[in-house]
């Protein structure tokens, strides 16, 4: 499927060029460039051995991520691009390369387009992504999910008075690369990117479409979504030797996303319906931020988070998070350094586990940061997915050096 | 409306309620002078210096849009450190209420709808709070005149500025409006919620545009408390630059981040 990936990219960028082509850019009074580079170290260290052969308990790695960006004909058209490459000191199937973005974009005063290789973001609540659904996790990347493959689409957004509608048709749909032999965080057995099947005998260039509605009232931000096609998220299945099967499924997707701010307090709610012939289910986050800002005039902010967790799956959810409270502290300083700190804890309602994280950072000069971060699993239950991950609790350095 | 206006005046006789009036009428004169600029960008280079004289320096974009009815709306894009590049903020400003503020966070492509409860803090660990920076609207103070006195060699109104928003930083600010150049401020100085001196901020370099409309070309603002000093440069002002409505949505932002 790399290869598959590669010649995306190609497509895209042979693209990119013909439209340049086409807009004579040379003609052009002024094109803007942008260039940003980051240089990552990170070191993770695994505070207990592996359950499983050949894990290692200390972990090297150098990321690279160069971004730039194009704009001209007074910032209407522009090609944006960032690529992301980790080498990995124990596991090579965490060294990788991907395309995150490199698209051509269009704007008019009615409506923008773009084709190409792009990240879209969906939501509100902070310790689960429900609706966030176009891209695919990079799952080698973070376990939070955060980190995001780049997706090939073409993409309209269509301003109007009633909201934003964005439109997306999305040609192909890249598969998760899951940790390999050496890794941490795994199943016991290794899952090789090819090992998952898309559904049936459809390929990976089974399309996917979806489509979001946005908008704003006063206080109130909403958006409601639908996606048809390829899940993101592979289906799992654990056999009676504990081997673990799993393929994507043809899903249909429709999400909502909600927040209200009033004041200090943010009340955030996502909920989905996620469809597939073998597993139907809803999955629900609610809950709130409360920030106590300027403390004492010091320039300390506070906020605490909470919210509930809900999935119908149960303890096959691959998020872990069934019927959860998530209880969480964000400290931001507001100094020079821009340190922060954010704290919290997903607790399971019916004690089968909690699972720990806190990620601090502080700049050093102006193009130096590091960031602290630690995840921990803490007495996990047999019938929890995570019992796979329970001794993969760890913490992790990162130095980051930008230019 | 003529009668009704020599009748407000009559009613203005009393001392008191003619010192209140002429603060406020020199804060809305301040606000006419400098209507009709449509929309505004600038380049700024912002200057920290701590106590002990150790600076460092970022670089944002503004984008500003005149809004009539309502308050301004403004979008602001960080350009440095080059840890938060691509950062930026949607603000619509309203005359009454709490404004609408917008964070783009580059790194996930993430639009987050943000509380501008916390205005007295800092920005981007500046001297300057965020509500140093927000549009200033007539509508956010009340206002007491305390007498006219000669500032750089102008003729100036000194006002006393009492935030109408309980959640300010400050229990007043003073104000010097310089009557010879069309209301432009000529400094400020912030007093905490203990009513003591905080910070002085001067205006500095003024250049007019258009014929019309004053800028500053540097704030200083100095922190009497703490000893920092923190200096604003601004660069590049252009006006009435074409902008519109949907130059300041969620997709703008998105893209001024990207």
């Amino acid at each position: 499927m790399r290869t598959h990936r590669l010649w995306y990219s190609l497509l895209v960028l042979s693209l990119a060029l013909m439209v340049i082509g086409s807009t004579n850019l040379n003609g052009q009074k002024t094109v803007e460039k942008d260039f940003k580079l980051e240089l990552q170290l990170e070191n993770r260290l695994f505070f207990n051995d592996g359950l499983y052969q050949g894990q290692a308990r200390n972990h090297f790695s150098v990321a690279l991520q160069p971004e730039f960006g194009l704009e001209w004909d007074e910032g209407r058209q522009s090609i944006v691009g960032n690529l992301f490459f980790r080498w990995d000191q124990q596991d090579s199937r965490r060294t990788h390369f991907d395309v995150r973005e490199l698209y051509y974009q269009q704007v008019s005063d009615k409506w923008e387009w773009s084709v190409g290789l792009k990240k879209i973001f969906w939501g509100v609540t902070e310790s689960a992504h429900l609706v966030d659904i176009i891209n695919q996790t990079d799952q080698v990347e973070g376990f939070d999910g955060e980190q995001k493959l780049g997706q090939p689409m073409f993409h309209a957004s269509i301003p109007s008075k009633r909201g934003t509608f964005d439109l997306f048709y999305l040609p192909y749909t890249p598969r998760r690369q899951f940790p390999g032999e050496a890794g941490r965080l795994r199943f016991p057995q290794e899952i090789a990117k090819n090992d998952v099947d898309v559904d049936s005998k459809l390929d990976s260039f089974y399309p996917s479409f979806a489509v979001r509605w946005s908008h704003y009232f006063g206080a109130v931000d909403v958006g409601v979504s639908n996606f048809y096609g390829i899940g993101r998220e592979p289906l799992f299945k654990v056999g009676s030797a504990a081997e673990v099967t799993a393929f994507y499924p043809i899903i249909n997707q429709t999400g909502l996303d909600l927040q209200v701010t009033s004041g200090p307090i943010l009340w955030k709610l996502e909920s989905i319906y996620r469809y597939a012939e073998e597993q139907d289910f809803a999955a629900l986050a609610v809950g709130l931020e409360y920030t106590f800002g300027n403390i004492a005039s010091s320039g300390l902010d506070i906020g605490i988070l909470g919210e509930y967790l809900y999935d119908s799956r149960g303890a096959l959810a691959l998020s872990n998070l069934a019927n959860d409270l998530f209880l969480g502290a964000r400290f931001a300083l507001n100094d020079t350094q821009g340190s922060e700190l954010l704290a919290g804890a997903v607790i399971d309602l019916k004690g089968k586990g909690t699972f720990i994280s806190a990620e601090g950072s502080r700049r050093f000069g102006d193009n130096w940061k590091i960031s602290l971060e630690s995840r921990i699993f803490s007495n996990i239950k047999q019938d929890q997915l995570a019992f796979f991950f329970r001794e993969d609790s760890f913490v992790l350095l990162k130095v980051s050096r930008f230019f | 409306m003529k009668i009704l206006i020599m009748l407000f005046i009559t009613l203005g006789a009393s001392p008191l309620w003619a010192q209140t009036n002429q603060g406020l009428e020199i804060a809305k004169k301040a606000d006419a002078a400098d209507l009709g600029f449509e929309s505004s960008q600038v380049k700024l280079k912002m200057i920290l210096k701590n106590k002990h004289g150790q600076e460092s320096t970022r670089l944002l974009e503004t984008k500003t849009l005149e809004q009539v009815v309502d308050g301004d709306k403004s979008l602001i894009v960080f350009n440095s450190p080059r840890d938060v590049k691509g950062t930026a903020t949607l603000t619509f400003t309203h005359k009454e209420g709490s404004d609408d503020q917008w964070l783009f966070l580059p790194a996930i492509n993430r639009v987050k709808r943000i509380s501008s409860d916390n205005k007295s803090g800092p920005f981007m660990g500046s001297e300057f709070a965020y509500e140093d920076l927000s549009s200033q609207e007539v509508e956010k103070y009340t206002y007491e005149f305390i007498k006219n006195e000669k500032y750089n060699g102008f003729n100036c109104a000194l006002i006393s500025q009492d935030p109408v928003d309980p959640k300010s930083g400050y229990t007043k600010r003073l104000v010097w409006y310089n009557l010879d150049q069309d209301y432009r401020l000529e400094k400020t100085e912030f007093f905490d919620r203990k009513n003591t001196l905080l910070k002085t901020l001067t205006y500095k370099d003024y250049e007019q545009y258009l014929d019309k409309h004053w800028r500053a070309g540097s704030f200083v603002m100095v922190n009497h408390q703490t000893g920092k000093e923190t200096t604003l440069i601004f660069e590049d002002y252009t006006f009435k630059t074409g902008l519109a409505e949907e130059d300041f949505s969620q997709n703008s932002l998105k893209r001024a981040g990207s």
